[in-house]
């Protein structure tokens, strides 16, 4: 018993080492030399391209729906804690979902308002466009997702439709090696175009 | 289209591993592979034992169980302390003592259930050094016990099974480590964040938004969080997060590195007990199970959200609510399975708003007991209890004494094997029924309806198989669900742990009889039909009354709302 607890200690301080500390900074190391941009976030001059933004006026195409848009039908900060990226604008969280469940009352009136919402906008929204994410900040929308906000960025904007399609087209990442997940585009990166257009 | 291409590189590549881990980890256990040498000489000598020092069962199931003690403690106390240690860019408080300790007990029992919001509650310290050691240490401790009972196939009329320091040490050095750090560099590739920083903070100037991301070494425990089937990941939202699981190569990768160790083991079993047509029985029941889960679920996702139809919004691309638009609804459903039934429980999406055929098989994937594959070791020693019962239901049938790979199998087997396939069952179902006979549990549930009975079903179910996903509307971080929990994670792995190492010391010291013609066939389709029917049996069977209250009831509910 005294040797099993000797040996105990012996090897958890050893794997808190080696395990913990020599491996976490090795790679931090390899991450920091080799792949910096990536290591550190993504992040670009208008923010990290892998995290959503609320993006609410009329001339930019809108990102998936979150605690903090105009849109929210129902802050959720009540329901779940609220999904956000650690701060936003002032407002604390932590990443997450809505968790509600396929037969909720609470998700019927959030996804009813958001149809409304969207209307009001002059777009005939996507499923995506009124369904919270896994995350709670996907920073991607679908093609389909994007081609359905032309009506609302044409009308603020007066860019034609034409050359919204050809943006949301050269914007468009497929699915990676042609199979893996589905093609997305990245919503921050769409919006820098589409102001430089502007 | 692109699913189906998906399926096929991921057989493919789960085939070779199969093949070229599963012999090189039989080869390491064997004590075959020695270029590491140099670090493993000192590693015994610091421990004072060496490869030549066996242990029998007994002594081995104690270094077990005061290992993962010790482990428990130094866990805790890092969580408890860390308010006062370095690497704290947040500068996060001490964790609580009842989350504390849940958290302890998940991560040292391999089931990695997070009561707590990862960004919001783990300093970077306690993050490397408490939880993403355990991911280490936890399937190095489940893959040795595995190995006992595979020696106590592979030998005859041994009193000693191994020494638990020298298999743990080879695991983590040849096997482990190795693998993980070469994936993680390839998740900082993809774009997984890997700084010790602390936060950032952005400012927008086209949409006036200022946000602080959390970030901090999330890719290299990333890597080991998958491949040691633990699950616990950096985040609150784990691989449903950009910076845990930034593209559809790291969902794939993810969900690879997932089902990696625990499928090629049974080519290692194969291999070590003489007989790869065994472990291609083993494998052919695991795979079998797996796919009509994968199938069944893929369809679930890929219907409409009840909620969002009934909004007017149908869907030609699944289930949306809860999912990431870059992995889309197939896939992120294959990555629920492949998590569930590998008793990992990371998530890329909310599993809580899956449809409620989809929920239903990420339920019920973790009630077949965690062997289809099951996790790292854990997966493979409960298929063998499995095995042994259908080898004893077998020889009933023909009125023989039942054999498996040559060991009698006679009551003292039977017994433990019957132990261990019951041990489960019986915490979840007892939990849950606490749990819902007792204000504190009934206050839990984030949905209402058949859903909040899910919901507290789901979390018994998830840490008495050491799995760690969740419907994660419940709110766990209570004193009840903090102690009840951990009491259900340390009896899903020690209550079962303790009687297969019995197992394996028993079978060690047996003899072999040889095989004659009267011998039950234990490599053919017959016996895999068999442990099949009996692993759907003890989980369908046992479960079934609980799952018609929650996700049943919710498929046929048409039209209801709660």
């Amino acid at each position: 018993m005294i040797l099993h607890l000797r040996r105990s200690f012996t090897m958890a301080v050893i794997c808190l080492v080696v395990f913990g500390f020599v491996y976490a900074f090795a790679g931090t190391g390899v991450a920091q030399v080799f792949f910096k941009f990536q290591a550190d976030g993504s992040i670009t001059s208008h923010g990290s391209t892998l995290i959503g933004q609320n993006w609410t006026s009329p001339k930019f195409f809108h990102g998936r729906p979150d605690d903090f848009g105009p849109y929210a039908a129902n802050p959720k900060k009540s329901i779940s804690g609220g999904d956000n990226p650690l701060v936003n604008n002032g407002v604390s969280g932590e990443s997450g979902a809505t968790n509600l469940g396929p037969r909720s009352k609470v998700l019927l009136a959030d996804t009813e308002a958001l149809v409304t919402y969207w209307h009001s906008m002059g777009v005939n929204p996507t499923p995506d466009l009124v369904t919270t994410s896994g995350s709670g900040y996907d920073p991607d929308i679908s093609p389909q997702d994007a081609l359905v906000q032309i009506p609302m960025v044409t009308k603020a904007t007066g860019i034609s439709p034409s050359r919204l399609r050809a943006l949301i087209s050269r914007q468009t990442h497929g699915a990676q090696f042609g199979f893996l997940g589905a093609s997305y585009i990245d919503v921050l990166q769409l919006n820098e175009a589409l102001a430089k257009m502007e | 289209m692109s699913f189906f291409f998906t399926l096929v590189a991921l057989v493919v590549a789960l085939g070779l591993t199969w093949r070229y881990l599963g012999s090189y980890m039989a080869a390491v256990f064997d004590g075959r592979v020695r270029f590491l040498k140099f670090i493993e000489r000192p590693v015994y000598r610091l421990l004072g034992t060496s490869p030549q020092q066996e242990q029998t069962w007994k002594r081995y199931a104690s270094a077990v169980v005061v290992f993962s003690a010790v482990s428990i403690l130094f866990t805790y106390v890092i969580l408890r302390v860390q308010g006062h240690l370095p690497l704290n860019p947040q500068h996060l408080g001490g964790v609580g003592s009842a989350l504390s300790f849940n958290t302890a007990a998940s991560f040292v029992t391999n089931t990695n259930w997070q009561n707590y919001g990862g960004e919001t509650t783990m300093s970077y310290f306690s993050q490397i050094g408490a939880l993403s050691v355990q991911q280490f240490v936890t399937p190095a401790v489940g893959i040795a016990v595995a190995m006992v009972v595979v020696r106590g196939f592979a030998r005859k009329n041994s009193a000693t099974v191994g020494n638990f320091w020298v298999d743990i040490t080879r695991c983590l050095f040849y096997i482990l480590l190795p693998i993980a750090f070469v994936f993680g560099a390839i998740f900082v590739s993809e774009g997984a964040v890997q700084t010790l920083a602390g936060t950032a903070t952005i400012h927008d100037v086209l949409n006036e938004v200022t946000q602080t991301l959390a970030r901090g070494p999330i890719a290299f425990m990333e890597a080991i969080k998958q491949l040691g089937t633990n699950g616990g990941g950096f985040l609150n939202a784990n691989s449903a997060t950009t910076f845990e699981n930034p593209t559809g190569l790291t969902n794939f990768l993810s969900i690879y590195l997932l089902l990696a160790i625990p499928f090629a083991l049974t080519y290692t079993f194969g291999k070590m007990v003489g007989s790869v047509r065994h472990g291609v029985a083993l494998l052919s029941v695991m795979v079998l199970l797996f796919g009509v889960w994968v199938g069944f679920t893929s369809y679930g996702e890929h219907q409409n959200n009840p909620a969002v139809a009934a909004a007017g919004i149908h869907s030609s691309v699944g289930n949306t609510e809860g999912k990431e638009v870059r992995f889309g609804d197939t896939s992120s459903a294959l990555f629920g399975v492949s998590s569930t039934m590998t008793s990992t429980g990371s998530a890329d999406a909310a599993y809580d708003s899956f449809t409620p055929t989809g929920g239903l098989g990420l339920l019920t994937g973790m009630m077949l007991g965690e062997v289809t594959p099951g996790g790292d070791g854990s997966g493979l020693y409960t298929l063998l209890i499995f095995a042994i019962i259908a080898v004893f239901i077998g020889g009933l049938m023909i009125g023989r004494t039942p054999e498996y790979l040559g060991k009698k199998i006679q009551a003292r087997e039977v017994k433990l094997a019957g132990l261990g396939a019951l041990v489960m069952p019986i915490i979840v179902l007892l939990f849950t029924a606490l749990a819902v006979s007792v204000a504190a549990g009934r206050a839990g549930p984030l949905n209402a309806g058949p859903h909040g009975f899910s919901e507290i079903l789901y979390a018994l179910t998830s840490q008495g198989n050491n799995n760690g996903s969740a419907f994660a509307g419940l709110t766990g971080n209570t004193p009840f669900y903090n102690v009840v929990g951990a009491i259900d994670m340390l009896l899903g792995r020690f209550a079962i742990m303790i009687p297969v190492l019995a197992l394996g010391g028993a079978l060690a010291a047996k003899n072999v009889v040889p095989e004659s013609l009267g011998t039950f066939r234990t490599d053919n389709g017959m016996f895999v039909g068999l442990t099949i029917g009996v692993i759907l049996i003890i989980g369908g069977l046992t479960f079934f009354p609980a799952i018609s209250l929650g996700p049943i009831v919710e498929m046929l509910s048409h039209g209801r709302f709660f």
